[in-house]
């Protein structure tokens, strides 16, 4: 048992931990946003009465959804440099959750959008919205609701992705054992640090969706 | 299919009820031609032909009442009048403008056209106060209070002033469809649609919606109108038009259409209706 908590103790191992789990919360904000961003931004492309908008969301998703993610990473990380960008991994870490995570957001809202009832858009077409507007004031509002569980299951599912920067020179929680095995510390005790960091993490995530999914019931 | 001439329209036009003189001056002065044309219009599903060769003109005022079985084509008809439908080949004109391909003059033109749906399609996470000003509000650009005092007046009007704060879902079909109506009416539109307002509706409301699109047509509103209620066609109607196989079969006055029905279409149509 004092090994397991010396895992945390020893040395400066907290300092690590908590470098690592800082990064991972950096990336998982950042990726999140800018992943909600453009995963929405495809979905209004999606159902848009444009073809080319609509075959280019369609293209993104297929194309990317397919698309292993530590290859995504190691196209931001190894190919794009070689370009003449140099870009930091961290940043190149974002982008790469973002560009990934972006195509299984944008299907969440698409479906969110198929579950409200055709008829609405339809009226609100008829008075006269445009396309925005029929979006932003009656469809998306009616279809968030819907979209708010598997949503959820996106984002936990990105921050877990996150670890795989670890691989690609960022310091964050799957990092973490690296460091702690070459200071000659018990690869179980750490493991179980890192997945007890993730349970604290996810924590809140999945509050805010019990949050959410309260308040929107009631409206309507 | 002879498109249906506004000289042959006046004779129908001194049977309706609350239909005055002045409306029809009125009407007749803010353009000469009809407010909706409809010129060789062809639509398909697939391989059904819902729509073949549809010509129809409706003057500003008129009220037009479109009956027909069945997947005749008559809510397509509706639907096509503001492009919720497109169309295959054809020239729809609404108030001397060709209709738009999508876009903002295609949305500017749909405010000027009002439509109320079988399924009444009241945003369902709005209040009623708020799909009836949504409307003014967003598309017309009218100040929110002046908005919502106007949708008040309506509301009134149709009978459910004291149901402004409530939720769609909390109103019984009656009140949804003439809350709809009063969402339409709320953007001062040139015309109205109606595709089917009281299909869904229980037998006991569709008299309190009938009777506001009875006032509505005596007030001169051009109303399109489809429907399977005939004793509101009889009463409230300009001309009848019957639709069958997706083609205009046969129109007339109603009471002419009612009492001499010319196609045996339209004659077996009505003897399957009526004999109830």
């Amino acid at each position: 048992m004092g090994d397991f908590f010396g895992v945390l103790t020893n040395g400066n191992n907290g300092r690590v931990f908590l470098d690592g789990f800082t990064n991972t919360v950096e990336l998982f904000v950042i990726a999140a946003l800018c992943s909600l961003t453009l995963g929405m931004l495809l979905g209004a492309m999606r159902v848009s009465p444009v073809p080319t908008l609509r075959a280019f969301g369609a293209g993104y998703v297929n194309i990317v959804r397919n698309t292993p993610l530590t290859l995504v990473f190691a196209f931001l990380i190894f190919a794009v440099p070689k370009l003449g960008l140099n870009i930091n991994p961290f940043p190149s870490a974002c982008v790469a959750l973002t560009v990934y995570t972006a195509a299984f957001v944008c299907e969440v809202v698409r479906s969110g959008i198929n579950t409200v009832p055709t008829g609405q858009g339809e009226a609100a077409r008829a008075l006269g919205m445009t396309f925005g507007q029929v979006l932003g004031l009656i469809v998306l509002p009616q279809a968030v609701r819907s979209m708010v569980p598997p949503l959820m299951s996106v984002l936990i599912a990105m921050l877990k992705n996150t670890t795989i920067a670890a691989g690609f020179s960022v310091l964050e929680a799957g990092a973490i054992q690296d460091y702690m095995s070459e200071r000659g510390e018990p690869r179980f005790g750490v493991l179980l640090w890192v997945t007890i960091g993730f349970l604290i993490l996810i924590l809140p995530l999945v509050a805010f969706q019990r949050y959410l999914e309260r308040k929107w019931a009631v409206a309507r | 299919m002879r498109p249906f001439t506004v000289a042959g329209m006046t004779e129908a036009k001194g049977t309706v009820a609350g239909v005055t003189e002045a409306d029809a001056a009125a009407g007749a002065g803010v353009g000469a031609g009809p407010l909706v044309q409809l010129e060789g219009v062809n639509k398909h599903f697939g391989h059904l032909h819902v729509l073949r060769d549809v010509d129809l003109a409706v003057a500003r005022g008129e009220v037009v009442v479109v009956i027909g079985p069945s997947g005749s084509g008559k809510s397509t008809l509706c639907r096509a009048i503001n492009r919720l439908e497109t169309i295959d080949s054809g020239r729809i004109v609404f108030d001397g403008q060709p209709l738009p391909a999508e876009g903002r003059s295609l949305a500017r033109l749909r405010a000027d056209v009002g439509m109320v749906f079988q399924s009444f399609n009241l945003f369902a996470h709005r209040t009623i106060l708020q799909n009836v000003t949504l409307g003014p509000i967003k598309v017309r650009k009218e100040k929110p209070a002046e908005a919502r005092e106007r949708a008040m007046s309506l509301l009134e009007r149709v009978g459910i002033a004291s149901q402004a704060d409530k939720y769609p879902a909390q109103l019984s079909g009656g009140q949804q469809q003439r809350a709809a109506i009063a969402r339409a009416l709320a953007m001062r539109p040139k015309a109205m649609l109606f595709d089917e307002p009281t299909s869904a509706l229980d037998p006991e409301m569709v008299g309190e919606v009938l009777d506001v699109m009875t006032a509505l047509a005596g007030e001169g509103m051009t109303m399109i109108v489809v429907t399977h209620e005939m004793g509101f066609a009889r009463h409230a109607a300009n001309r009848v038009v019957f639709m069958a196989d997706g083609q205009l079969v046969e129109q007339a006055g109603p009471e002419e259409f009612f009492a001499n029905p010319r196609s045996d279409r339209a004659k077996d149509f009505l003897s399957k209706i009526l004999t109830h």
